[in-house]
């Protein structure tokens, strides 16, 4: 029984450690990082979602027979990685235009300068 | 021929700008004033469409284009199987009063801001991206306001942060936009994860992602309750209601004027997805009799927060030297203002000990609408004073009050705007702002008269603190180096001219708009059953 919670404390693991990034750290490479750790736990809570004990993926072609997981949530999660990787590009590139201005990421210096 | 666009407009409203947003890159190569043309055409195509369908829905059946079409006052658009198709399993857009009341907001103001920006944008560089980027976030908008699937709700709700982020650091060489545009990207990627981490609780409980059907079959358990605190506290996020709208002036104040009225729109949007979350898709558990102490509990939970982010704009505006930072603390007061009338509006819920019939006092209701009303003033006020502090930055390149002073000399069309905006947005009468913020005031009295007190109150401070903007940008003495600046291009004086026509004409008539588009909203708003029956 123990077995099948392990993603979602998995999850819960991500998520809060990516919440702890970042409120927390002061980089803001970080931050991202901590917001795509977010991402990855909400990501692998709509996998698991899906996933049933001894099920095959949904794919009828070369299907073993037997049961299969469920594709809705597999295809929501594949738009939500799409999404995430256009959020982190743009993210990325504003960290980059930050670091011109300020010649630093650490978030106590960049408004020490601005005050 | 209306019939035909009118089946398909809920999905043209979105494809439209949307395909547009593709074309302007390539438009642009071949001329710069052939793409300013195409993406005017294209936002007035989609507003003409919007408008269309927004008539279609709320008129009376009578005198509808295709009555056919609109059953329940709700518009169904399944997408990929006509009419046939099981509504369940597809993508619906699913088009009520309530959003049809959304869309026309969202059909107004890009159109304003795009030809505002003919004038405002001319001598930036990278305008193509520019402009792709408002016709994307168009597109993104008006599709969060007419989607009925909670997952594609998540898919725009991203198309718009994204965009919008995009935008407000669109002037890359100001260390503030950027700074800006990262807390906004930052705050709406996680409010949006957790978006998506409510809707897949909700999808783990009910194996929908249909609004529709989940309303239909929510239970209201604890997985249900955390699912719907964590739609709300994001989405609350997104809106820039207090505690967490620290991002909002920031992101109004740094953004090219024209972008930030349209960000407005989005802003709105995240707001109406606290409606429907609310009201529809936990409706009929929240304004029930078995929940009758959490939803009273609920309105004034609302009620607080509406009164903190009201002080909170109101005080913060009073102390601001920066002209769009203050209106940006303006509008978070606003936004405060619709909270109010929505709290209220909760905490009067009643059972009828006869009928047994739990419902919403008619204090309530009018607050209700009051609320809802206040959106599209709110938007319309706020967006006019963004586009008139853009013009003065135009004329002067300058936004700190010290150094702004006698610019009415010279800029006469933009200080009568300015009046125009400052009259609406801080309730006084004949414009508009004072009618939705009059009919707050007397619901909000009947239900306790402090909060009428309060919120009349920070009206007044808000007053002052415009005012005390127009004597300092607009009065004063000749300042020797505005000595030669000018009206702006026409195409803002238009731009501005747009919102003014429509704040002076709901000013002028506002119970002509209250009858025909305000209470068919509300109306719509509290029905949740014919929103499930819609599918």
């Amino acid at each position: 029984m123990m077995a099948f919670q392990i993603p979602y404390l998995a999850v819960a693991g991500l998520i809060i450690i990516g919440l702890y990034a970042v409120l927390f750290k002061r980089n803001l490479i970080k931050m991202i990082i901590g917001i795509t750790l977010i991402e990855s736990g909400v990501n692998l809570f709509l996998i698991t979602l899906s996933f049933r004990e001894g099920s095959t993926a949904p794919i009828y072609t070369s299907s073993p027979g037997g049961p299969m997981s469920l594709p809705v949530p597999q295809a929501l999660t594949l738009t939500s990685i799409v999404i995430g990787v256009a959020v982190l590009a743009l993210m990325l590139s504003l960290v980059i235009h930050i670091f011109k201005h300020y010649k630093t990421l650490d978030v106590r210096k960049i408004r020490e300068e601005d005050n | 021929m209306f019939e035909q666009i009118l089946t398909h407009a809920p999905a043209l409203a979105v494809a439209i700008p949307l395909l547009g947003a593709f074309l302007t890159p390539l438009v642009s190569k071949i001329n710069g004033k052939l793409r300013n043309v195409f993406v005017v055409i294209i936002t007035a195509l989609t507003s003409f469409i919007v408008a269309l369908l927004s008539y279609n829905i709320l008129a009376h059946e009578s005198v509808k284009f295709a009555p056919d079409l609109v059953k329940n006052g709700i518009q169904t658009y399944i997408f990929g199987a006509g009419s046939a198709g099981d509504p369940v399993v597809r993508i619906v857009f699913e088009v009520d009063g309530v959003n049809a009341f959304m869309i026309i907001l969202a059909a107004i103001l890009p159109l304003a801001a795009v030809i505002y920006s003919w004038g405002f944008m001319k001598d930036e560089t990278g305008q193509d991206k520019y402009y792709t980027l408002i016709l994307l976030l168009t597109a993104g908008m008006l599709g969060m306001m007419m989607t009925g699937d909670l997952f594609n709700f998540f898919v725009f709700l991203e198309i718009t942060s994204i965009a919008s982020a995009a935008l407000i650091a669109y002037r890359v060489n100001n260390k503030f936009s950027v700074q800006a545009a990262f807390k906004y990207i930052v705050v709406s990627t996680i409010g949006a994860l957790f978006v998506l981490f409510a809707i897949a609780i909700l999808y783990g409980q009910y194996d929908a992602l249909n609004m529709a059907v989940i309303a239909k079959s929510i239970q209201y358990g604890l997985l249900d309750k955390i699912a719907l605190i964590l739609l709300i506290v994001a989405l609350a996020m997104k809106a820039g209601i207090a505690p967490m709208h620290m991002w909002l002036p920031e992101a109004y104040g740094r953004a090219p004027s024209s972008v930030t009225v349209v960000i407005i729109g989005t802003t709105l949007g995240s707001f109406y997805g606290i409606l429907r979350v609310g009201f529809t898709i936990f409706g009929e558990q929240i304004i029930s009799e078995s929940n009758l102490e959490v939803g009273i509990a609920l309105g004034w939970v609302l009620v607080g927060l509406a009164i903190l982010t009201i002080f909170i704009g109101v005080l913060m505006a009073l102390k601001q030297n920066d002209f769009k930072k203050m209106i940006g603390f303006a509008a978070v007061a606003e936004i405060g203002y619709m909270v109010l009338a929505f709290g209220a509006a909760l905490a009067t819920m009643y059972q009828d000990s006869v009928t047994g019939i739990t419902g919403i006092s008619s204090s309530g209701l009018t607050a209700l609408k009051g609320g809802m009303f206040h959106i599209l003033n709110d938007a319309l006020d706020v967006s006019l004073l963004f586009l008139v502090a853009g013009a003065v930055y135009y004329v002067s390149k300058e936004s700190s009050l010290n150094r702004l002073g006698g610019l009415a000399r010279n800029m006469k069309y933009t200080t009568i705007f300015f009046i125009i905006g400052l009259v609406a947005v801080s309730g006084l009468p004949p414009l508009n702002g004072f009618a939705s913020k009059l009919m707050i005031y007397q619901s909000t009295y009947e239900i306790n008269p402090i909060l009428a007190i309060v919120a009349i109150l920070c009206s007044i401070l808000l007053l002052a603190t415009f005012v005390k903007v127009f004597y300092a940008a607009f009065l004063g003495p000749k300042l020797p180096k505005f000595e030669n600046v000018k009206e702006v291009p026409k195409s803002m004086l238009i731009g501005m001219l747009v919102l003014t026509c429509v704040i002076i004409f709901i000013g002028l008539f506002p119970n002509l708009v209250v009858e025909n588009i305000v209470t068919p909203a509300v109306t719509a708003l509290q029905n949740a059953s014919a929103y499930i029956g819609g599918i």
